[in-house]
């Protein structure tokens, strides 16, 4: 027998495992400010208040969750697709323990109160840079595995993880330039509507390549796979992959509606956000109709359930989102719960379920097993968490829409008609079904943890040898 | 030249670019190399079974 080269399959599994940790430690965190927000005595804590809380739980679901799902997934699907080693072992080391040290800088630090204080930015300028080193050398990783691949084509998946890597690098230094004035403390190079807008050029393209494009890498691999079956278009699937990249990138001025930023970027911003409706729209498609011919393999088979129920979701706050950047619906929705509802219709429906769902295929294919230990409390798994996205998004909805018509309300004589604190109170059975929403959703993950434990404890790790050529 | 010139030709050449990925995407001569790409991620899977085929073989 020939010597064979394996994939690299330990940073993979470093990655996965860690995915559900800080999945469970971000959730957990998002759990204690919604109840904080029904029981504000639970503020008890400068470092467990809020608002510094608030910050840790969109960077750990975000960055630590999301982001490790995304490594551990690109990861596998460039080496399986490209039939080679993943480029440089050493580096790939690395991007797992500087991207789990930031992840612990960010757990200290923000509860400190350190911020510079930009939504899904807020870590401080050291930090900044050693994302900035971690994410140049997830770039070498990824695209000199690309370089050294034995296979003709570049398959789609890659594309859309290599856009996210390439855009989330360019998006994250132009933002974080800073001027420090201490080892803690530094302030944005920008300043007025320049800094709003590059924050929010920052934010929205935050939520279109490091939450879109790089879980639709995972898509395009993990739902052909799990269905058996090639992606439905891949003529489509090229077009989705351009119309995204030219349209994104002019959509961040909706966050910005009704502010100083000129009125023509905002209707550009609005504009840019309609459009980007077809390629969402197109992507999906793709996705589910990638199932036409195996649609009785969603019956029966809970992770073809988690994938396609999490393009459904992609595709309802896709509609959702631009019907929102519209400037007079954006008028009844901006800073309402509307927002965080669709923000969660998107996180824990699409990026989270898509998330799991590609999980449950990879782990246990990275300890030599074929299946989970048990598929039973998968199939559990995704109802808990369904019935826990609906309850959270159902109730945001509500609140959403009743606090902006409160306070658009006035009376005849000019005089608003509620004050805000009449608004907040009346948002409080709300919160407590959001939080049951979330409760549902988190203990999903538990179900997981326990779930992916049995599946690895006691097994071998298992490095597969590198695919060989098809023709030889 | 006018910076607002320079940016209406960069759009409406973008924009020219990306009809004509459109067209590239859609035109015969992609067809069997877009098959063949799309079959990439199951492919492997064939190997693998393969693989497995060899090894109770040689056991």
């Amino acid at each position: 027998m020939q010597e064979q080269s394996t994939y690299n399959y330990n940073v993979v599994r470093q990655f996965s495992i860690m995915t559900v940790v800080w999945g469970i430690v971000g959730m957990l965190v998002g759990l204690f400010i919604a109840a904080q927000l029904i029981w504000p005595e639970l503020n008890f804590a400068s470092w467990l208040s809020y608002g510094r809380l608030r910050p840790l739980h969109t960077n750990a679901v975000v960055f630590a969750f999301g982001g490790s799902a995304l490594f551990a997934t690109s990861y596998y699907v460039v080496q399986r697709t490209c039939h080679a080693r993943l480029f440089c072992d050493r580096l790939a080391a690395f991007t797992f323990w500087g991207w789990q040290a930031v992840i612990v800088l960010a757990a200290v630090t923000l509860p400190m109160g350190y911020t510079s204080s930009k939504e899904y930015a807020e870590l401080e300028w050291p930090i900044d840079i050693l994302i900035a080193l971690v994410w140049v050398a997830y770039a070498v990783v990824f695209f000199g595995t690309i370089v050294k691949r034995k296979t003709p084509h570049i398959y789609v998946a890659n594309w859309f993880f290599g856009a996210f890597i390439l855009t989330v690098a360019v998006l994250h230094i132009v933002n974080s330039a800073a001027i420090p004035v201490s080892l803690t403390k530094s302030y944005s190079a920008y300043a007025g509507v320049q800094d709003a807008m590059v924050q929010w050029w920052y934010g929205h393209n935050a939520v279109g390549f490091f939450l879109t494009a790089g879980f639709l890498g995972m898509m395009y691999y993990f739902i052909p796979k799990q269905a058996g079956r090639p992606v439905y278009s891949y003529r489509l699937s090229v077009v989705h992959f351009w119309s995204l990249i030219f349209t994104y990138m002019w959509a961040g001025p909706h966050h910005l509606h009704y502010t100083a930023l000129p009125d023509w970027a905002q209707s550009i911003g609005m504009l840019f956000s309609l459009v980007l409706l077809a390629p969402s729209w197109g992507g999906m498609i793709n996705g589910i109709m990638t199932l036409s011919g195996a649609w009785h393999k969603l019956r029966t088979d809970p992770i073809l359930k988690f994938l396609v129920v999490s393009l459904s979701f992609y595709g309802m706050s896709t509609f959702e989102g631009p019907m929102m950047a519209i400037k007079t619906v954006n008028a009844l929705s901006h800073y309402t719960d509307w927002t965080v509802g669709h923000v969660h219709s998107g996180a824990l429906g699409w990026v989270g379920m898509v998330s799991i769902g590609s999980l449950y295929y990879l782990i246990p294919r990275l300890y030599g097993r074929t299946e989970m230990y048990s598929m039973q409390l998968v199939t559990l798994h995704f109802w808990v968490a369904t019935i826990g996205i609906v309850l959270y998004i159902a109730a945001m909805w509500i609140a959403g829409v009743m606090q902006g018509l409160m306070w658009r309300a006035v009376n005849p004589d000019g005089t608003l008609t509620y004050a805000f604190v009449e608004s907040v109170k009346a948002t409080y059975p709300y919160y407590a079904v959001r939080l049951l929403g979330g409760l549902l959703y988190f203990s999903g993950m538990l179900i997981m943890a326990w779930n992916v434990w049995k599946t690895v404890a006691g097994q071998k790790a298992v490095d597969m040898p590198v695919t060989a050529a098809a023709h030889a | 030249m006018d910076v607002n010139l320079m940016r209406s030709i960069i759009t409406t050449v973008l924009f020219v670019v990306f009809i004509g990925i459109v067209l590239w995407a859609w035109s015969k001569g992609r067809r069997a190399d877009f098959e063949a790409a799309a079959r990439l991620p199951l492919d492997d899977d064939l190997a693998e079974q393969q693989l497995a085929r060899d090894r109770r073989v040689q056991q």
